[in-house]
This record gives C-alpha cells, sequence and structure tokens, in this order.
C-alpha cells in the first residue's frame, strides 16, 4: 500500500515535471483543448441566460376572450365568474367594446379608420394572464374557455411562448451536438499528445519492462499526463467564457437601459466550472486510455 | 548447496535453477536459432555460454528472461515454467534476474545514479532505502565517485559496470549477462570477469555469453557451446 502511494506521488511528480519540461507545448494542448471546450461551453451559459430571460417574459403568457355580440351584463358577469375561477388563470381583466374602441382610435393613424365606421364592430373581451409559461396549460385553457356560452373566440398568444421553448430546445441539442463533437476532439488531441509522449519515452519504457515493472506502473504517469491536461483544457475554456460574458455584458448593459432593463448574462458557477474540469479530466483519461492500449504494449523488450 | 532456495517451485524435489529440456526456437521466417536444447543449472553455479557469433547465445538468454518464447520445449526458471509465462507475471519474474544487456540499455537522460535507482524504484522501495542499496551497488562496480556523471561522460568499461550496478542492486538471485565484455580491452574484460566471479562467490547463479575464450581458459568454468543452435 505505501509502495502504491509512492508510486503515485512518483508518477505525479514526474508528469509535473514533464509539464514544466516543455511549458510552451504544454500551454499550446490547454489552449486547442480549452477552445474546443469553450464553444458547446459558451452555448450552455447562454442558454441558460435564455432560458431563465424567457422564464422572465413568460410571466406575460394571454390568452384573449371574445364574446358573442349577444352577450348580456349577466353572461359578462358568468363568464367572468368562470374565468376566474379556472386553475392556471392568473389574472383576469375586461376589455369592453367602448374601451377597446377608444384604444384603437388613440393608435395613430386609426382614428381616420374609425371615424368612418358607424357602429362599433368590436366585441368584449377578457385578457386572461397565465400563471406558467407551460404552452401546455395554454393549451389546455384555450380549449375550456372556448367551451363557455357565449364565448365567440379564443386567441392564445402562447405561439411566441412555444416558438422560444421551441428555439431552446434547437439551441440545446446543437450544444449537445457541438459538445458531443469536440469531446472526440478532446480525446484525440490527447490520444497524439500521449502518443508523441510515448514514443518519446521509448527507451526508458523498454528499460523498465526488462528490469520487472508493471504495465500498471508504466501506464501510470500517462494517466496523470492525459487528465491533467484535459483539466487545464477545461479551464482554459471556463476562463475564455468567462472573459467572454465580461466583455458582451459591457455591450449589453447599454442595450438593456435602451429597454428600461437591468438583464445582464450570468457568469458561469462554480459547480458548473467544477464539473466542466471533472469533465475535461475524464475525458483526458479516456484519450490517454486509447492512446496507452494502442502505443504502449507494442513496446517491448528485444 | 540449498536443495529448494525458491517459495515457487512446483515440485519439492526441484533442485535446478534454471532447466532446458527440449527446447526448440524458430524465428518467424523460418530461421532455427535453437534446436533440442537440453542443460540445467544448480543454483550458485557460474556457467559460461560460448559459441560462434549467431550460434543462438542471445536468444538462449533471451528465453530466461521471457524476452523471447520458446517455440516448443520447456524453460523452467526457480521452478516456474517461462516458455507459458502469463503476461502479467513476467515483471515479477524478471524481478528476480539480473540483466546486462550486449547493447547495454542505459538511460542517457539521467545520471549513472538514477539509472541505478531505477530498479528500486520500480518496486516501490523507499527513496532513503533505495539510495542506500544504490550507492552500495555502485562502490561495488567502483563507480561511487562517478555517481553524478551522465552515461554519456562514461568510458565504455565504465558503462559495462554501471550496467552490473543496475543489475546487482536488487540483490537477484540469478545474473544473466549478454557479451559483457564483448567491446573492452583484455584489461577491462578481466576486471568485469572478476566482478561477476566476486557475485558468484556470494551464492548468485550467474550465467554469461562469451565468445572470448580468455577467461575460460583462466577460470576453468562450466562451459556450454552451441553450435548452430545445438548444444555440442
Amino acid at each position: 500500500m505505501r509502495a502504491w502511494l509512492r508510486h503515485h506521488a512518483l508518477s505525479f511528480g514526474q508528469t509535473m515535471r514533464r509539464l514544466a519540461a516543455s511549458p510552451f507545448a504544454s500551454l499550446l494542448n490547454a489552449l486547442v483543448i480549452g477552445i474546443a471546450l469553450a464553444l458547446p461551453l459558451g452555448g450552455y451559459v447562454l442558454l441558460a441566460n435564455l432560458q431563465q430571460f424567457a422564464r422572465g417574459l413568460a410571466t406575460d403568457g394571454q390568452i384573449s376572450v371574445f364574446l358573442a355580440p349577444e352577450a348580456s351584463k349577466s353572461d359578462i358577469a358568468e363568464i367572468d365568474r368562470r374565468l376566474r375561477g379556472t386553475p392556471g388563470a392568473a389574472r383576469v381583466e375586461f376589455v369592453g367594446r367602448e374601451q377597446a374602441l377608444a384604444g384603437l382610435k388613440r393608435a395613430p393613424g386609426m382614428a381616420e379608420v374609425m371615424a368612418t365606421l358607424r357602429d362599433n364592430p368590436l366585441p368584449d373581451a377578457f385578457v386572461v394572464t397565465l400563471a406558467a409559461s407551460e404552452p401546455e396549460l395554454s393549451r389546455r385553457l384555450e380549449q375550456e374557455i372556448k367551451g363557455f356560452p357565449r364565448v365567440a373566440h379564443v386567441q392564445a398568444d402562447s405561439a411566441w411562448v412555444q416558438r422560444v421553448s421551441g428555439l431552446l430546445r434547437f439551441g440545446r441539442t446543437a450544444v449537445a451536438l457541438m459538445a458531443t463533437l469536440l469531446s472526440f476532439a478532446l480525446v484525440a488531441v490527447t490520444f497524439n499528445t500521449i502518443r508523441l509522449q510515448i514514443m518519446t519515452q521509448r527507451d526508458e519504457i523498454e528499460v523498465s519492462k526488462l528490469i520487472g515493472a508493471t504495465n500498471a506502473y508504466i501506464r501510470r504517469p500517462f494517466f496523470y499526463l492525459g487528465a491533467f491536461q484535459g483539466m487545464l483544457g477545461g479551464l482554459a475554456a471556463c476562463v475564455i467564457v468567462d472573459l467572454a460574458i465580461v466583455v458582451l455584458n459591457r455591450d449589453l448593459a447599454g442595450l438593456a437601459t435602451l429597454y428600461g432593463s437591468d438583464w445582464i448574462l450570468q457568469l458561469l458557477g462554480l459547480t458548473d466550472g467544477l464539473a466542466v474540469l471533472a469533465f475535461a479530466a475524464a475525458l483526458g483519461w479516456l484519450g490517454t486510455f486509447v492512446s496507452v492500449s494502442k502505443h504502449l504494449y507494442k513496446i517491448e523488450p528485444r | 548447496m540449498p536443495a529448494n532456495s525458491c517459495l515457487h517451485c512446483s515440485t519439492s524435489l526441484e533442485t535446478d535453477i534454471i532447466s532446458f529440456s527440449r527446447v526448440y526456437k524458430r524465428y518467424p521466417g523460418g530461421y532455427e536459432a535453437l534446436k533440442d536444447v537440453n542443460f540445467t543449472v544448480a543454483p550458485g553455479e557460474m556457467v559460461f555460454i560460448t559459441g560462434h557469433s549467431g550460434a543462438g547465445k542471445s536468444t538462449l538468454l533471451k528465453l530466461i528472461a521471457a524476452i523471447e518464447r520458446a517455440t516448443s520445449g520447456t524453460v523452467l526458471v526457480a521452478g516456474q515454467n517461462v516458455s507459458s509465462i502469463r503476461r502479467p507475471a513476467i515483471p515479477f519474474l524478471r524481478r528476480n534476474l539480473g540483466l546486462i544487456f550486449q547493447d547495454q540499455k542505459l538511460l542517457y537522460d539521467r545520471s549513472a545514479f538514477d539509472n541505478v535507482m531505477l530498479p528500486l524504484v520500480v518496486t516501490g522501495h523507499s527513496w532513503r532505502d533505495a539510495a542506500r542499496r544504490a550507492r552500495a551497488a555502485l562502490d561495488k562496480v567502483g563507480l561511487l565517485d562517478r555517481e553524478r556523471a551522465y552515461p554519456i561522460a562514461l568510458s565504455g568499461g565504465e558503462q559495462q559496470r554501471l550496467c552490473i550496478a543496475r543489475a546487482v542492486v536488487n540483490r537477484p538471485n540469478i545474473l544473466i549477462a549478454d557479451e559483457p565484455t564483448a567491446s573492452l580491452d583484455a584489461e577491462y574484460a578481466d576486471a568485469i570477469i572478476a566482478m561477476f566471479r566476486s557475485f558468484n562467490q556470494v551464492g548468485v547463479t550467474v550465467l554469461i555469453s562469451t565468445h572470448d575464450d580468455r577467461p575460460i581458459r583462466k577460470l576453468n568454468p562450466r562451459v556450454l557451446t552451441l553450435h548452430h543452435g545445438s548444444l555440442a
């Protein structure tokens, strides 16, 4: 057990010395991995931010309920009562036909059009604000309200909710595809680094085998090297993404004030950052495993 | 002579530390390096293997260390059948052997001291213990004052002695040397052979291949002569 720990400490030291022996190459490798990982990671962070933004907007998800022209005052009161009793409806607002007409007349360019009308063509209406932004809820309420008496037409303003959620789904798939593809790139980069390292240490590996080193012993420093390089790459990716967000936020702050909002992009959280490091290290380990399996066993003393 | 000094012996009657029986080695391409080789070596023996170049001396030594596998026949080393040894067991076989190669196989990117440390590092000795034993081994071959030198800075004879220090640092039961005096002048060669003689005198089994018959005439040891892959 102590010998085993000593081997690990030794391997780790060897790995660090090897990285330090060629700092420029090590840094460049980490940067390549970092850039490859930064693309999906950046996509992920943007999506997470968009999702939050969409959630903020979605409380505005509304259904417009237009009543039949023959609806009486008591019908209106009845529908108002039923709408308020519907689960999922957060707010119910009555817009009378006179009020709607007045609103239209105030709209620029509409006054002349309205003046040509003899009667008020607008129906009485309710605007129902949804409690949640789910397209499912919107569809359900739409169906339910359509069944109410004296309701002529129901218009769900949920199309955009569906669009946003569809877009988010599309974005998530794109990020997942990109992450998968670039994970292969990371494995490939590690594979190659380890292959070169094995080739430069060919003599040492051969001699080690001759004097009774086990394969596990010979493999170990390479695993440290691969995993550590992956982790450095992960760290580079986190730094790249956070720097990009800081730069983007400077422009975004100006843009947001124009819309009367203080919305800015959130930085990568600590948990996410650590997960990225662990994931990158695991990929580095995998690349090492493939490389070692392919190259190390071919070196046999002759 | 100890009747049975090893722990891995398959039978309690085993007295030979090395035993070849009906061993053939055919290389890919059909070249037959060894033909029907039979011999045994008792623990503590010192045996010279001679023969012209290409007679199969190196092949015979490589079979003992599982660097090559016999095409047929049985090679027993300390009771273990090396001709059918499983790959994971090979490192542990080699830890009991001190190997000295024709092409030396020193590592030129580290000092003499670090070269000798390597077998102890591989077997997981503590640094202090390993350093003490490495210095003792370097002292035995007369290179203690050269421990900081890199192999490239050592003379041919010194490099050969460094190989011997690396081979004995793990205190192996068996020392195997392939042409250890090949590129040395007579004086150096005699010193090297004397070194092997001293290890043999403390109980180490020694196998040396050579095509130089000076030490053989001098020491009058047991000699196995190979002729085109067969023992004469």
